[in-house]
């Protein structure tokens, strides 16, 4: 089962605070969206209209063709995995997972067989009649995916589903939870902090702050074209120049570069660690002086300090066949589809 | 340091607690068992394996009433405080805001902090032949003649579920709020209506809980003296008012520690039947 | 159901209430009988009370012995939870069960075993016996209280004191002491509110020299009177003030 989800100009204050501000957004049915953002930036609270636990203020919620802005959790088509995964530690592992088909009056037997065939889907049918105390943080995690699927929901809205397992853990869990949504085809709402996870398993990423939408869209759109320097920031790190743009194009230390469609004024220019390159290819850079640089496997990771900038300290991801020395001068170039450019309006 | 040493050192600081707890608790203990198997004779005790007190409670009508009594009223005032405090904590706990509910609390137990010789006598002046109750009452015509209130079982067991009830929501609201809040979201979120949502996950996530708190009711309720002397008058007497007797009138100090016995014994006997509901670890 | 929820809370709080109510109130009666109808307000029930002897040498004992019997039950309860929480004894288990043991039998069996032994050995009742007993009740709680705070962080703080040179007894005065201060605190306020309530210990177990409770029980006999009423209001007051004194001070330091 699957549902298409529009949010239409949700505001929601808890007291004074504005935790919601206009938020308007498209999901597709089938779609595996990724509410992303520092903790306090409304995206959990916005997983809560989703789901019912809180009537927004201001706006409304559809999900396919009805409005659901102030029907209860109970009778949505949608469920949550809660972060703490909200196992009833007094039942077996497939009671947890038939609850919801008890609550829907589905017969013993019926719901039973449900039951263990979306435990078979995560891989612990064979362990249907132990208590949740006796699995490990991914076995839970796992449950509780069970359980929220068996009502067979047209929206699965995950809340930091793999926030409480170890970095490796969670990377295994991140492919296990896309290859499910396949297989059920049911839209995914996803909230999470950590940008890797959502560039990985997303179809669309939301990036959120302070309670707004700073940017939506896929995954390699949003890191190298984002809509704003805090999205820029979010996705992973980035070299901040300070430029003035005038009828020439943008002016900064190390070089002018193109800027037709901006207006004139202070703005921001960023460049990715990985888009410096020392090829010479692009838009030259200037000389610059490594400061230190340190081995990553796939990359080098550098510190430098353009010759024409000397209070200006850049990251670079140099290849990692060659560990520069401290002090070794190098060229630097960009390519200009690399770089984005924010005036203060924009950021 | 040695192992040696810092097993001295620890000893030192246990001992004085150690001492004190068999000199005035353990030892008097012994005693007293050992005083339940003794015997009068005229004024003077004879020390002995005597069964006669033992005897005597199953025999003697009144001792043996007592005990039947004292289980009754305990067990009409667990049942009874439980069913009572177990909304009244559900309440604090899901419907009063957060920032009020410690509060709350503080407020619907405050009275638990009054003594309890003076709590007692507090439901006397509302339930005395010319107190609260019957002038209310009979001023709003629904009586024309006082009700006899005080002096009788119902008088001592609301006094008592008075005092377990506000014991019974401390220690059921404790419990209700240690429970993740996301158990009912989740179980809402699955369909099930409140009552749906209290008889398959609440209620068994706080039955250890309620366990321990009846448990505890029961403990009190029928170890206690003043409130059935107080409330209940000598129409019937309990276990603790029958030792009391002993001790006064007669100075049967035998007979009055086999009561004591009898009584623990059916104290340790409630433990066994519910030990493996409770929690005493978690109260 | 949300009305009947605040309808529920209202009608609870009515009967939890009521008695306190009516103490109170006609702890303010301007007659003899502390019954409907209300005349007053007068004070003179106080001043009967308070100006009467017994009265208040029954509260300068309540007072003596509570604190007292408080002070030695904190300090062997403290010295007990240190003792079993940082030092690897044989037996602790045992040791631990039989401090925590008072707690599950009832005060008139603790009383009445007391009662028996002084008898025996005959050591004259007084205000002391009455303390010794109130000792017994309140330890398990003391030990309780502290042993349940005692954990891992401060060892490791109490390790750094004596790295740093600190003998045994330093360690636990200038470092253990004050760390479980709000948990000590706690247990002294809880063994205060008790003892200074508790009856059937400090009936059996005194004679002459009595505590306030058992003063107030001698008074029932002769049944309703607004003089009880006045000392039931001044007795509450002073365990609400002392419960009151340690939600906001001790308790909430804790948990901030």
């Amino acid at each position: 089962m699957t549902a298409s989800v529009r949010l239409d100009a949700l505001n929601h204050w808890f007291a004074s605070f504005h935790a919601l501000r206009d938020i308007s957004l498209e999901i597709e049915a089938g779609e595996y969206v990724t509410l992303l953002g520092p903790s306090g930036c409304g995206k959990t609270t916005l997983l809560s209209v989703l789901g019912g636990f809180i009537e927004p203020t201001q706006g409304t919620v559809r999900i396919g063709d009805a409005d659901m802005t102030y029907v209860p959790p109970a009778k949505r088509p949608t469920t949550t995995m809660f972060q703490d995964y909200a196992l009833f530690p007094h039942m077996s592992l497939r009671d947890n997972v038939a609850f919801g088909l008890r609550m829907a009056g589905i017969a013993r037997n019926e719901r039973h067989r449900k039951a263990d065939e979306k435990l078979d889907l995560v891989g612990l049918k064979a362990d249907s009649a132990k208590r949740p105390h006796e699995l490990s943080g991914g076995q839970r995690q796992r449950v509780a995916l069970a359980r929220a699927l068996a009502v067979e929901p047209e929206v699965l809205l995950l809340d930091e589903p793999l926030g409480a397992l170890d970095l490796k853990l969670r990377r295994a869990m991140q492919d296990e939870l896309k290859d499910i949504q396949r297989q059920v085809g049911t839209t995914f709402v996803h909230v999470t902090h950590d940008q890797e996870e959502a560039m990985a398993i997303s179809d669309r990423i939301v990036v959120m702050n302070t309670g707004r939408i700073e940017d939506a869209g896929p995954p390699l759109r949003i890191y190298r074209e984002p809509a704003s320097l805090f999205a820029a920031d979010f996705m992973g790190e980035m070299n901040h120049i300070p430029a003035r743009v005038s009828s020439d194009g943008a002016q900064t230390l190390l070089a002018t570069v193109p800027a037709a469609n901006l207006p004139s004024g202070e703005a921001t220019l960023c460049i990715r660690p990985e888009a410096l390159r020392q090829d010479g290819s692009g838009i030259a850079l200037g000389e610059a002086t490594v400061r230190d640089a340190t081995f990553f496997g796939t990359h080098t990771r550098a510190h430098v300090i353009p010759v024409a900038a000397p209070d200006m300290v850049l990251v670079a991801h140099l290849p990692p066949t060659r560990l520069p020395e401290t002090g070794a001068v190098i060229q630097l170039s960009v390519l200009p589809d690399d770089i984005r450019m924010f005036t203060k309006e924009t950021a | 340091m040695s192992a040696a040493t810092g097993r001295r050192r620890g000893w030192g600081f246990v001992a004085p607690a150690l001492i004190w707890t068999l000199a005035f608790f353990i030892v008097p203990f012994l005693v007293m068992g050992a005083m339940s198997f003794a015997t009068l004779e005229g004024r003077s005790l004879i020390w002995g394996l005597h069964l006669d007190n033992y005897v005597e409670v199953v025999t003697r009508a009144y001792l043996w009433r007592a005990i039947l009594v004292s289980l009754e009223i305990t067990l009409t005032v667990t049942v009874v405080s439980v069913i009572l405090a177990y909304p009244l904590a559900a309440i604090i706990a899901f419907r009063v805001p957060p920032q009020w509910q410690r509060l709350v609390l503080l407020l619907a137990i405050l009275p638990f902090w009054t003594s309890y010789v003076v709590r007692s006598y507090a439901w006397l002046l509302v339930l005395a032949r010319e107190g609260l109750v019957n002038q209310t009452l009979m001023n709003i015509g629904l009586i024309a003649e006082p009700i006899t209130l005080a002096n009788t079982r119902f008088a001592t067991v609301t006094g008592f579920v008075h005092f377990f009830v506000m014991l019974l929501t401390l220690t059921i609201y404790a419990n209700l709020v240690q429970l993740s809040p996301n158990y009912r979201r989740a179980a809402m979120d699955l369909g099930a209506n409140a009552f749906q949502t209290f008889r398959h996950v609440i209620l068994p996530l706080t039955l250890p809980g309620i366990a321990t708190g009846a448990f505890l009711t029961f403990v009190l309720c029928i170890g206690d003296y003043v409130t059935p002397q107080v409330l209940g008058g000598n129409n019937e007497l309990t276990m603790p008012q029958v030792i009391m007797v002993q001790l006064g009138r007669r100075a049967d100090f035998p007979l009055a520690s086999a009561l004591a016995i009898v009584m623990m014994a059916i104290v340790t006997l409630a433990y066994l039947a519910s030990a493996r509901w409770l929690r005493l670890d978690r109260v | 159901m949300r009305t009947a929820a605040w309808l529920y809370l209202i009608l609870a709080f009515g009967f939890i209430y009521l008695p306190v109510g009516a103490l109170v109130l006609f702890s303010f009666q301007d007659g003899t009988l502390p019954v409907p109808p209300f005349n007053g307000p007068s004070l003179k029930w106080y001043a009967e009370v308070l100006s009467d002897g017994d009265v208040t040498d029954a509260l300068l004992h309540s007072l003596l012995v509570a604190t007292g019997s408080s002070a030695v039950a904190v300090l062997l309860g403290f010295l007990a939870a240190y003792g079993l929480a940082r030092h690897v004894l044989p037996g602790s288990a045992v040791m631990r069960v039989m401090l925590i043991a008072p707690l599950t039998v009832s005060y008139l069996i603790v009383g009445l075993g007391l009662l028996i032994v002084l008898n025996r050995i005959g050591v004259g009742l007084s205000l002391m016996t009455a303390g010794i007993g109130h000792v017994v009740i309140n330890l398990p709680l003391a030990f309780a209280i502290i042993y349940a705070s005692m954990g891992a962080q401060h060892e490791n703080a109490e390790r750094a004191a004596r790295d740093l040179g600190a003998s045994e007894a330093k360690v636990v005065i200038l470092v253990t002491a004050p760390m479980l201060a709000p948990a000590i605190a706690a247990a002294f306020f809880l063994s205060v509110t008790l003892s200074w309530d508790e009856f059937i210990i400090a009936f059996l177990l005194t004679r002459f020299d009595i505590t306030l409770p058992v003063e107030i029980w001698s008074m029932l006999r002769s049944g309703l009177s607004p003089r009880l009423n006045a000392i039931g209001s001044v007795v509450f007051l002073i365990s609400v003030t002392a419960v009151l004194l340690l939600e906001f001070t001790v308790l909430r330091r804790r948990r901030s």
